[in-house]
């Protein structure tokens, strides 16, 4: 457990300067600003939409641009960016050769890409919250305060970064083996577009498509039209993420195992 | 307890058909700084990816002070340090900060970092990105970095690659002062034998895979028997006089070559020529140096 969380403690030092970190703060912070600019610049179309219809249309239209695409894409880099730290320098040897198990450099590199994940998951909910309130300050007609969408936005959100554990998994592996950039992107990417299309037109083995999961929860939670009755976190496509998840990140292990440093 | 530091028994790797490391058995003492020389591709490099098992040896084949690398794998990494080929550092980084994260990731105090900085020369540079660093400043650092756990065996994959004379002349001391003041063993791979033999107390030398001398560094002076080289003005008949009582090493215009004995059995040679009307116009003998002793040997397999 020590060695996991020192390793995890040098993931954090590593990545602190790169652009995979920040990306995972700048990119919730940009996007709501955007967002809420488009807000403002709308408000007197907006002015006479009840609270809840307000932030339903606030947190989807973040959602579609953040689910449908750019979480994905977000995953397929920070894998990249965090595992190529160790090509670039040619560190693996260094890392391997250090009185550290395997298993803890691993797990502590999966669970810092899945943190940072979720630190952009979170921060969405958070700059949600707050830029909703700021919007109102600037317009008062846009009555945001008068419905509490804390418990939606942690639902939305919980669930779209539960659904990108599989596809985590899956680039975690591919950097693994390959140290360029152009595979594990190039078929991250067309999983990703084959994701979008098929969660779109329903395609019935779509459940076991990992790339596809972001996008089936961005659907489930434009269905749900904001009733929290409706908006289930643990369904099939998140037990399959998690379980897609399990098994790569397994699999992984034992390639890291038998990872020879030639 | 095992006398070896290091100790590989037969040890074979292969990489896919080909045979990189044949029946290795390395002995490395406990407080030696062992000389590992070989050529470009003699298999040093890989040699010391197993020992640190970043290359998986079969079992009972590689043992670090006694116990099987295999089995051992943790205990055997923490009383070692490695500098393997170019320095592996993260280039985002600072010089300090490569060092503090690998304390890090050693659980060692950071104030080890200004000691290990100043130790290699690099306090100045401390705040500069690494991957600005120049060739011999990455060495440097790579050796900090190896040297920050305070490792009780550490081995050095061409430590001296890309530095400018003076920091060759301060990584020999470094590694001198290591061993005698601070009792590290030192395994120093290289393939130029002049930089190993003022360091090293042992050698190892490898061709194309197989361990083809080890001893110490006397024992490889020692191969190098001393010969009398003569320059004489009469060929023929100081071979004729020479040949019955002594064997005649090489012949080249008038110079010939004999085994030596010792000094009395020289005098008596020159005296023997002296009286038979023989010009001798040099005596004296001769020992091959340690740069063409190593090239024969190499050359072997």
């Amino acid at each position: 457990m020590r060695s996991l969380v020192i390793s995890l403690t040098s993931e954090f030092y590593k990545s602190r300067k790169t652009l995979a970190f920040w990306s995972a703060i700048l990119l919730p912070l940009a996007i709501c600003a955007l967002m809420s600019w488009g807000f403002i610049n709308q408000a007197t179309k907006l002015a006479n939409d009840p609270a809840p219809i307000l932030w339903f249309r606030y947190i989807s239209a973040i959602l579609g641009v953040m689910g449908v695409l750019l979480l994905p894409v977000l995953v397929i880099y920070n894998t990249y960016a965090i595992t190529n730290m160790e090509y670039k320098g040619d560190t693996w040897k260094s890392l391997f050769s250090l009185p550290l198990p395997k298993l803890s450099i691993y797990t502590s590199k999966y669970i810092y890409i899945v943190f940072l994940t979720f630190i952009t998951m979170f921060l969405f909910a958070v700059f949600i919250i707050g830029s909703g309130h700021i919007i109102q300050a600037i317009k008062p007609e846009l009555e945001f305060s008068d419905y509490n969408p804390n418990e939606l936005i942690l639902r939305f959100f919980s669930k779209l970064f539960l659904s990108s554990i599989g596809i985590i998994s899956i680039q975690f592996l591919m950097n693994l083996i390959w140290s360029d950039f152009l595979k594990p992107f190039g078929i991250g990417f067309l999983a990703t577009i084959m994701g979008i299309i098929t969660a779109n037109v329903k395609w019935k083995y779509v459940d076991y498509l990992p790339y596809a999961y972001p996008n089936l929860t961005v659907h489930k939670i434009m269905e749900s039209k904001g009733d929290l009755n409706k908006m289930i976190i643990f369904d099939q496509g998140i037990y399959n993420s998690l379980i897609c998840g399990a098994i790569v990140f397994v699999i992984g292990y034992f390639i890291v195992a038998k990872k020879t440093i030639k | 307890m095992s006398n070896f530091a290091i100790e590989t028994v037969g040890l074979t790797y292969n990489f896919g058909m080909q045979t990189v490391v044949k029946n290795l058995s390395l002995q490395v003492p406990t407080g030696s700084i062992y000389g590992f020389l070989g050529p470009n591709g003699a298999g040093k490099t890989t040699t010391i990816k197993i020992l640190l098992n970043l290359l998986k040896s079969p079992s009972d084949q590689v043992f670090i002070f006694g116990k099987d690398i295999n089995t051992n794998r943790i205990a055997s990494l923490k009383r070692m340090g490695a500098l393997v080929e170019q320095p592996a550092i993260y280039s985002h980084l600072t010089g300090q900060e490569n060092l503090v994260n690998r304390c890090l990731l050693l659980g060692i105090k950071k104030s080890k970092v200004a000691e290990m900085l100043s130790l290699v020369g690099l306090t100045d540079a401390a705040n500069k990105k690494a991957g600005k660093y120049s060739l011999g400043m990455k060495q440097r650092l790579g050796i900090a970095l190896a040297l920050v756990s305070d490792p009780e065996l550490l081995l050095l994959d061409e430590p001296t690659n890309g530095l400018d004379p003076n920091g060759i002349i301060e990584i020999r001391n470094l590694m001198i002062e290591l061993a005698t003041k601070h009792h590290k063993t030192i395994l120093v791979s290289s393939h130029l034998l002049a930089e190993i033999e003022r360091t090293a107390t042992h050698v190892g030398i490898i061709n194309k895979g197989e361990l083809l001398f080890q001893g110490t560094i006397n024992d490889l002076h020692n191969l190098s028997k001393p010969s009398i080289k003569i320059e004489i003005d009469d060929f023929e008949k100081t071979i004729q006089l020479l040949s019955a009582t002594t064997e005649i090493l090489q012949q080249k215009g008038n110079i010939i070559t004999i085994a030596f004995k010792n000094k009395e059995d020289m005098a008596n040679i020159n005296t023997l020529l002296v009286q038979n009307g023989i010009k001798v116009y040099t005596i004296g003998t001769e020992r091959k140096d340690l740069e063409n002793l190593f090239l024969d040997i190499t050359s072997k397999n």
